[in-house]
């Protein structure tokens, strides 16, 4: 047996744009477990419910994560709904459907980005950014804030978008659509990407549900599970198919990934041409009495937001479970038995979000 | 295993890339072009202000102070998230989000805006308007 030797890795790594920190037991250049600690960015979010009331606390909720900033606001506001059994009107569940959706653009374009830089490709990345730009630009004339939207409210939603900003979130899909061919080719059949991410950390459709895998990770293995099938907010009205892959490696994740950028595109032309007119937001009295688990498809995967309120402004507690939590047991299976050389590349394949993980 | 890998998928569009127009605006030697709804940065209507004191109630960071006596609305522009929650519980609706960027600074700075007297009095809006003094947060 060759030697063992335990290499820190992280949390400061140049592929990693978050901080974990991981034990990497080898022998040799082989990895044979992998230790991984958290606890780097801990901001204690979730105890600010205590000191924020219900309403403000959508603003903190959002800012757990600058990426699925969207989704955390919702998630939350979704939770709180429930339990005080409000009524949401149709045009805020489209308005947030189509700002979740363009979420989702813009973090599977930040992977792939994120994803060709880590391969060295650094023209592949700067393209995958660019598209991003103009996801970023509409959510800056929807929204007023390019990353953190501050859009969601109990009730209902803060802004309304007109005719004019629909259709330019259409235009913005459109191209996006027309422009991502290049890169989509290029990540699906490129020499040099396919001998990177070919058969490299295979997650097998039995382990991935075993380990509790979520989201892009899931799908990739061949698992047919996405959340938004609940038809929470207006998915119930559109056409959500799971995007699956099968051979569960590096290149299955991206290839998810991708397809689900067209999908997103789909569902954004798909809920514009569909939105009622009507309110945006319903009066909300009252505090909120009793607890909620609700659930919403990230753009990382499953997320659940747990809230109980005990009647008065300040709610006992708010529990957010985060997709990367769910997605480290298999990410360190991944790890076993790989080569040194392909650890970054196999833990960016679960687009790890540490911040969102910590709170 | 690689069976219908390509070479060079990509050199085409990186070639067009490199002769076309950059993508990115030449801020600051171009003018940065913000949209209508950019939440840049809060603006307050001193005229309008009753010193209800509900704006400071709302805001999650506590950016805000509002002095009754003293007639004073402070605003801390570092601890500010831009959520635009004050502007939302504003009974009066004299605060507002506008789009453009504070400035930076060294130091955590408060802005101090006089309310005026409460009888209206006829006084030129501008200079209400107009932040009247900075102050320097302990
Ligand atoms: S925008 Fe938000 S953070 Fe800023 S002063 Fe208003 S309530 Fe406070
Ligand atoms: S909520 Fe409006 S009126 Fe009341 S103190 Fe604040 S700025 Fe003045």
């Amino acid at each position: 047996m060759a030697k063992r030797s335990i290499i820190p890795f992280g949390p400061q790594h140049p592929v990693l744009p978050e901080p974990v920190h991981l034990d990497l037991v080898l022998e040799d250049e082989t990895v044979v477990g992998a230790i991984p600690s958290i606890g780097y960015i801990h901001r204690g979010l979730e105890k600010l419910v205590e000191k924020k009331d219900f309403k403000q606390y959508v603003y903190v909720a959002e800012r757990v994560c600058g990426i699925c900033s969207c989704g955390h606001g919702m998630g939350y506001c979704e939770a709180v709904e429930q339990v005080m059994e409000i009524e949401v009107p149709a045009r805020a569940r489209y308005l947030r459907t189509i700002w979740m959706e363009m979420s989702r653009v813009h973090s599977h374009l930040l992977w792939l980005g994120l994803l060709a830089d880590a391969m060295g490709f650094e023209s592949l990345f700067m393209e995958s950014w660019r598209l991003r730009e103009k996801i970023l630009d509409m959510f800056d004339a929807t929204t007023g804030g390019r990353i953190i939207f501050s859009v969601n409210c109990v009730g209902g939603t803060l802004k309304d978008m007109d005719r004019d900003m629909l259709a330019g979130i259409c235009r913005a899909a459109d191209e996006i659509e027309q422009e991502i061919h290049p890169v989509m080719e290029t990540f699906l059949r490129d020499y040099s990407v396919q001998s990177r991410l070919k058969g490299l950390g295979v997650l097998k459709k039995d382990d991935a549900v075993l380990l509790g895998a979520v989201g892009p990770m899931l799908r990739a293995s061949g698992e047919a599970y996405d959340v938004r099938m609940l038809g929470y907010e207006a998915y119930g009205d559109l056409d959500v198919e799971p995007v699956t892959a099968q051979d569960g490696d590096c290149y299955s994740r991206c290839r998810v990934r991708l397809y689900e950028i067209l999908q997103s595109l789909r569902l954004i032309r798909q809920a514009a041409e569909k939105i009622p007119d009507g309110e945006i937001a319903v009066p909300v009295k009252g505090n909120p009495k009793g607890e909620y688990f609700a659930r919403i498809e990230q753009p990382r995967g499953e997320a659940i937001y747990y809230v109980k309120g005990n009647g008065t402004k300040n709610l006992d507690r708010f529990r957010l479970r985060t997709p990367t939590t769910s997605n480290i047991p298999p990410m360190v299976e991944l790890l076993k038995g790989c080569q040194l050389a392909d650890v970054p590349l196999i833990i960016l394949t679960i687009d790890p979000c540490i911040s969102c993980t910590e709170r | 295993m690689l069976e219908d890998a390509k070479m060079l998928t990509f050199a085409r569009t990186a070639l067009k890339n490199l002769f076309s127009r950059p993508a990115t605006v030449g801020y600051p030697y171009e003018p940065a072009k913000f949209p209508q709804r950019m939440r840049g940065h809060i603006e307050i209507q001193t005229e309008n202000c009753i010193r209800c004191g509900l704006c400071m109630r709302s805001c999650p960071p506590g950016a805000i102070r509002v002095d009754k006596a003293a007639g004073t609305w402070t605003i801390n522009r570092f601890d500010c998230i831009q959520c635009g929650s004050c502007a939302g519980a504003c009974p009066k609706k004299c605060l507002s989000l506008v789009p453009g960027y504070t400035e930076p600074d060294y130091q955590k700075k408060e802005e101090v805006f006089y309310l005026p007297e409460k009888a209206p009095a006829a006084k030129p809006a501008q200079t209400a308007a107009k932040p009247a003094e900075t102050a320097v947060s302990p």
